[in-house]
């Protein structure tokens, strides 16, 4: 009987994890090792040179480019998601019947969740065709609804122009992100015991004040999360940046990480310089989550 | 005293009229934003889907007004000319093959993980959870050797067995804290009947999951379908391309090539299988995240 359950166990498990090991712990070990070598890859030989390509990086300034555009797009869409998804969220499970209970949301609830999480599963390379075509200096929707408008000295390539083309596509990262996040604002939400905003509503708690003191503190850990997740999806922000703007934009003014790994790599043939991007970025990405996670601790709000 | 009744502007015996004015304003501006994002969100696609019926020129001429004659054609464009159908069947054998792989072997793992004792079990389970962190563009140099060292770059197998592996970590996340819900009580009357534990899974736990699995399923299904970095490193062969590559190509070669309209027919034809999966198990998909995506 416990021979037999262990050789079940072991048919159970070979196959999946030989599949997991070989295409993605080895690969991921691998990049770490790559990254000392300055392999150029069609080559068999490859030369460990330490930490000369991570050295190379801390010089090289396109990287630093990357780097801050990354850095813009960590500052500006996860803010911007998250403020828009609690303000939905918030307007739709919280924000009903007024005077006895301050939950349940106001009418069509379930319509607007249906329409709101819909961009979430528009895949990213067909949001970027779409809004590359939107954002279209002529054929564009929206700068022919700027004309229409009264607002022609508005219009202008939007992704042709280096001082708009970034913020054009963090617009579509939004667009696309919030749904996800008010889906899951929506439920930390439903879970909040009803007995609080009964109080709150009988003290005589306006509903800004009701969701800063109450609200707030007690989905935290979801915001914090959710950070962590948004981070993760802008940092890498490959696919849409690739396909609205595929050669890093004008004058390389929306090029991110993740594309310059992609160009070093498969353009230039520089494995092992890539595989230290690919590292760093890996770091930076870690170090982002620990530090959210250490900020949100202090708060958390236990009920 | 004083400061208690500044703390609370209204006190409970007072009617709570200064509140409630408030709160009307903000009901107006926010049942305001509610609708202006669902135009956001619903206006680009409703444009895309009008546009993909437009001619070339009316694309340039009338941006944003219905079309005059509804050019069904472009759609016949798109999926032969456009090669569109051919790199939506290659998505749909590839991403269909994967799905079916990564539920059966994802579902053996989390089984596995959540039912039985053996030593080496937590390092299993949280080698798979690891892979769910770390981002895919840190693998993708060293991926691409070990995919062609393997002969299988280029091919469908080797992009199944990529996409089923870089799936295993959700999936397997996912149904072991399912299995680990269901009760057991009905597996030990069936082994005591003689029933084998691959029986006993086959036979008993994997029809009781199915909610689970058709929930992970669905999510692997619409990642997948979204999949563009792996496809693009490893399926170099233009025969070959999936979907959303096939698009982003198309959407490339516009500047000198432009046929707008077979694009944007290409573009719909990419979100069909989308919306139909959403439609058709919208609640389960919000139930699943609920419950998956950041527990």
């Amino acid at each position: 009987m416990r021979y037999g359950k262990y050789r079940f166990i072991a048919s159970f498990l070979v196959v999946p994890l030989a599949l997991y090991v070989v295409f993605v712990v080895s690969p991921y070990v691998q990049a770490f090792t790559i990254s000392l070598t300055d392999w150029r890859g069609f080559s068999p030989d490859r030369e460990f040179v330490g930490l000369a390509n991570y050295a190379e990086l801390l010089g090289d300034g396109r990287f630093w480019q990357a780097m801050g555009h990354n850095g813009i797009m960590l500052l500006v869409v996860p803010a911007v998601t998250i403020a828009i998804a609690l303000f939905l969220a918030t307007m739709t499970t919280l924000a009903g019947r007024r005077g006895t209970v301050a939950r349940g949301g106001v009418r069509g609830s379930r319509f607007y969740q249906v329409v709101f999480f819909f961009p979430h599963v528009v895949p990213l390379v067909i949001a970027g065709v779409l809004f590359g075509f939107f954002y279209n200096p002529e054929a564009g929707l929206l700068n022919g609804l700027l004309r229409v408008a009264g607002f022609e000295w508005l219009t202008r390539a939007w992704l042709g122009d280096p001082s708009t083309a970034l913020t054009a596509v963090m617009a579509v990262l939004i667009w696309g992100a919030v749904g996800f996040y008010y889906v899951v604002f929506s439920a930390a939400m439903k879970t909040l015991p009803t007995d609080v905003f009964e109080a709150a509503v009988l003290d005589g708690a306006g509903r800004l004040r009701t969701f800063r003191h109450i609200t707030l503190p007690m989905i935290t850990d979801s915001i914090q999360t959710s950070y962590i997740y948004l981070g993760i999806l802008v940092l890498d922000g490959f696919a849409l940046l690739q396909v609205m703007l595929p050669d890093g934009g004008p004058d390389g003014s929306t090029e991110v990480v993740a594309q310059y790994l992609y160009r070093s790599a498969f353009t230039d043939g520089r494995f092992g310089y890539a595989s230290a991007i690919g590292v760093t970025l890996c770091l930076v990405t870690l170090v982002l989550a620990v530090v959210v996670l250490r900020l949100g601790r202090r708060e958390r709000v236990e009920y | 005293m004083a400061v208690e009744t500044r703390v609370r502007p209204v006190a409970p015996d007072e009617p709570e009229r200064p509140a409630r004015g408030g709160d009307r304003t903000l009901n107006a501006f926010s049942h305001g934003f509610l609708v202006l994002w669902a135009v956001l969100v619903v206006v680009p696609l409703l444009w895309a889907v009008l546009t993909a019926f437009k001619s070339d020129r009316e694309i340039f001429t009338n941006p944003w007004g219905l079309p005059s004659t509804w050019h069904v054609e472009n759609f016949v464009r798109a999926w032969t000319t456009a090669n569109i159908g051919r790199y939506f069947l290659n998505s749909a054998v590839v991403v269909c093959a994967a799905v079916v792989l990564v539920m059966l072997l994802g579902a053996m793992v989390a089984y596995v993980l959540a039912r039985y004792e053996f030593p080496g079990r937590g390092a299993i389970y949280y080698t798979f959870v690891a892979g769910m962190t770390f981002p895919i563009f840190l693998a993708l140099v060293p991926l691409f050797f070990v995919v062609q060292n393997l002969g299988m770059l280029g091919t469908y197998h080797g992009l199944v067995l990529v996409y089923t592996a870089y799936a295993l970590p959700f999936t397997v996340f996912f149904l072991t804290s399912f299995f680990r819900t269901l009760p057991g009580a009905l597996v030990e009357a069936a082994m005591l009947d003689g029933c084998s534990h691959a029986g006993a899974f086959f036979r008993i736990m994997l029809p009781l999951a199915r909610p689970g699995m058709i929930s992970v399923g669905i999510l692997n299904f619409l990642g997948l379908w979204n999949q563009f970095l792996l496809p693009l490193v490893l399926m170099p062969d233009s025969d070959r391309y999936v979907l959303s590559q096939g698009l982003a190509v198309l959407a490339a070669n516009q500047g000198y090539r432009s046929d707008w309209s077979a694009l944007f027919a290409g573009l719909v034809i990419a979100l069909l299988p989308v919306v139909a999966v959403y439609v058709a198990f919208q609640r389960r998909i919000q139930d699943g995240l609920n419950v998956g995506a950041l527990k």
